[in-house]
């Protein structure tokens, strides 16, 4: 009997998801947006206990696309266990939790990655007194490795392709391979690349550790949505892809309103001045360029959350744009 | 003969400090051994605590006078050398550990619930208050009182509970599943030993059913399967699901602890209120109730301390408790590297809700002399 309510209630479901998205966000009056528990750089409440991070300009990006308001908004965390049943409840009206976008989440669980806000990949960290410039030097090494993750398969097939040695240390969370490294316990830690930033910066003086080049792993990190609500998985994607093409075009939130009366055609569609692209995705026509306005375009946010200059350091990497090195690349503006 | 009668004193060995020292510390030679090793480990720990924690702790300013508001600024990371922990980052976030997200402008609300609360516990705690009688009618409006208050309606502005965070949602949650599970817990001891079988079986078949699964499934349960077996545009509130599942869970334990203390109760208590007339409702009202629930405070109190610590697990399904915004405040890059002070903070509440109970219960068993036998065999 409950097996058959179960179903019936996500037979039920499953019709009741196709509803549309999009005109349940505008009747709401607010967007909610699924984000962590707190990472940082992606999604942390800072001390106003307001949320900053680059997954959460994601939530207001899409949130400045639908209203042209930032602040309408509601964040609702999620933990790695909780994040996909939230979503496909419909609890949440997309994620932004710096989730790795693989096959079985795309197809099997029934999302839609709607692109790429960050590029992590598996790297290594070991202290600077080590001497060590490049992973194939590690050999013999002690790696501190998180138990039945991605990591300790990825780790296990690098050594072997090259040929070298290894003694896992294993380890439970993040705070404790930062302990066991710290502690020389361990010569190495190994984890996703922003990870080890954030655990460098933790240290008391992030200058004794360094991280090695080599990324072993793929982990394009994006938003998501369910499955077969088309429109509203456009309304994401486009907020994301307008960040990146505003990037591409030189257009900050600074110099957005100078940019109105470019001569170039691409910003002008970007900005809603010429074109109707704002009416096809049913917002309003300037949805792009409040976007630029409140958050500002992708490098803006790159930076003030995990660029350079913050205690995270992370280079631009992968996340340059395919023009500077990178392969952070946005379907055209037309 | 006559100096034999006289009143001889104890030793002096026995007595004042040195005969107590004696007797509890330097009895015999493994004793002796154990106390020097104990001060010798007290003498390094203590000093280096208070250091850490007091003496050269930060609390708002670094050692240059300026006031903190990143890591970089603490002491400690400014000069290794220099300096013990960082509180000021509890004193930056200290609203966000106590309210969460709530609203600055709506906060007074919740302060007003928190005095609320103390003024609703006193009678329950301190059976001697005067006007006590008018006090209980306060404590049993509490909790519609504090539920508007909180969340809202009858004129106050929502505050939707996903900005709730901190100790109110520590406590919110604490206290509603004591509170809760206490008379849920009862029923269902009382349903287990009942003689009428559909009731018995039922009550067994829920607390084993509870009792066999992790507080971590039942809350997964409640937040992800609930909303699948409600109707369609019913939406449950992500608290109230965490609710449920916590007060399931805390009343199937309860309801374990007050059939101990029931079956303790001997027959004879059982036989004399029957041949008085009593119904059954009267027999365990006034006569098995109040001592089996007299001989129970002990482990009644130790699954509320159980479960005060273990609402921390809501972090799990995705609710910011005290724990939980301590972790938030680790992944702001502002204060990356203070855990020892955030974790140390959130203990330190932690052992004054529970070390407070624990001491509550200690006063309530000497008062009710709870030790005694009570009589009867």
């Amino acid at each position: 009997m409950k097996k058959l309510l179960s179903i019936f209630a996500v037979v039920a479901f499953a019709f009741s998801a196709h509803a549309g998205t999009l005109d349940d966000v505008k009747n709401r009056g607010f967007l909610k947006c699924g984000v962590t528990t707190g990472l940082a750089g992606f999604a942390a409440p800072d001390d106003s206990g307001e949320w900053a991070g680059l997954d959460a300009d994601m939530c207001r990006a899409v949130a400045v696309a639908v209203f042209g308001d930032r602040s309408k908004v509601e964040f609702i965390t999620t933990t790695g266990k909780s994040r996909f049943p939230t979503l496909a409840s419909g609890e949440v009206d997309m994620l932004a939790r710096n989730t790795t976008w693989t096959i079985s989440r795309d197809v099997n669980l029934g999302f839609e990655f709607v692109g790429v806000n960050f590029y992590d990949g598996q790297g290594f960290m070991v202290p600077s007194a080590l001497g060590v410039s490049s992973a194939t030097e590690l050999d013999g090494a002690t790696v501190c490795i998180q138990t039945g993750t991605t990591t300790e398969l990825n780790l296990a097939d690098f050594f072997r392709l090259n040929g070298i040695s290894y003694e896992a240390l294993p380890i439970e969370t993040n705070d404790e391979g930062k302990e066991n490294l710290f502690a020389g316990r361990c010569d190495v830690y190994t984890t996703d690349a922003s990870g080890l930033s954030s655990t460098r910066a933790a240290a008391s003086n992030p200058d004794k550790w360094v991280v090695l080049p080599e990324i072993i792993s793929k982990e394009p990190l994006g938003p998501l949505v369910r499955h077969g609500d088309h429109q509203w998985g456009d309304v994401v994607r486009w907020s994301l892809n307008a960040m990146i093409i505003a990037e591409e075009l030189g257009i900050t939130s600074e110099n957005v309103d100078a940019q109105m009366s470019s001569n170039v055609p691409e910003v002008l569609r970007l900005l809603g001045v010429e074109g109707n692209y704002g009416e096809m995705l049913e917002l309003s026509n300037d949805w792009a360029y409040q976007i630029i306005k409140q958050i500002g375009n992708y490098s803006e946010s790159y930076e003030a959350n995990v660029g350079p200059d913050t205690p995270l350091e992370i280079a631009r990497g992968l996340n340059a744009l395919w023009t500077q090195g990178g392969i952070l690349y946005a379907p055209p503006f037309r | 003969m006559n100096e034999m009668n006289e009143v001889r004193k104890p030793p002096v060995a026995t007595t004042g400090i040195i005969g107590w020292l004696r007797i509890n510390l330097f009895f015999n030679w493994t004793n002796s051994l154990i106390t020097l090793f104990v001060i010798y480990c007290l003498y390094q720990f203590i000093p280096w605590i208070l250091d850490w924690t007091i003496f050269s702790a930060d609390f708002k300013y670094n050692y240059l006078g300026e006031q903190i508001t990143n890591q970089e600024m603490c002491s400690r990371n400014l000069d290794p050398e220099n300096g013990g922990a960082c509180w000021a980052v509890i004193y930056v976030r200290f609203y966000q550990f106590i309210y969460g997200f709530y609203p600055k402008v709506e906060v007074w609300r919740v302060n007003l619930a928190y005095v609320m609360l103390a003024f609703a516990l006193l009678p329950l705690l301190y059976a001697k208050l005067p006007y006590r009688k008018y006090f209980l009618y306060f404590t049993y409006i509490f909790p519609v009182i504090a539920y508007f208050l909180l969340n809202g309606g009858l004129g106050f502005t929502e505050v939707s509970t996903n900005k709730w965070g901190g100790l109110l949602v520590t406590l919110v949650l604490g206290c509603t599943g004591i509170a809760l599970a206490f008379p849920i817990g009862i029923m269902l001891a009382l349903g287990r030993r009942s003689k009428l079988p559909v009731i018995s079986m039922m009550c067994t078949l829920f607390i084993e059913f509870i009792r066999g699964v992790p507080l971590i499934t039942l809350l997964f349960f409640g937040m992800v399967m609930l909303p699948l077996f409600l109707p369609e545009g019913i939406d449950m509130d992500g608290l109230v699901r965490v609710l449920v599942a916590v007060t399931l869970f805390q009343s199937a334990y309860m309801a374990e602890v007050i059939r101990g203390g029931l079956q303790a109760i001997p027959p004879g208590q059982y036989e004399a209120a029957k041949s008085l007339g009593m119904s059954y409702w009267r027999m365990n009202l006034l006569i098995i109730l109040p001592q089996a629930i007299r001989i129970s405070i002990p482990p009644i109190v130790n699954t509320s301390i159980g479960l005060f610590k273990d609402t921390t697990l809501v972090i799990i399904v995705g609710i910011l408790d005290l724990l939980g915004i301590g972790r938030g405040t680790l992944a702001d890059t502002n204060w990356l590297g203070l855990s020892y002070e955030i974790y140390f903070f959130v203990s330190l509440v932690f052992f004054i809700f529970t070390f407070g109970m624990s001491r509550y219960s200690l006063y309530l068993e000497k008062k009710l002399k709870t030790g005694i036998n009570m009589g009867a065999d």
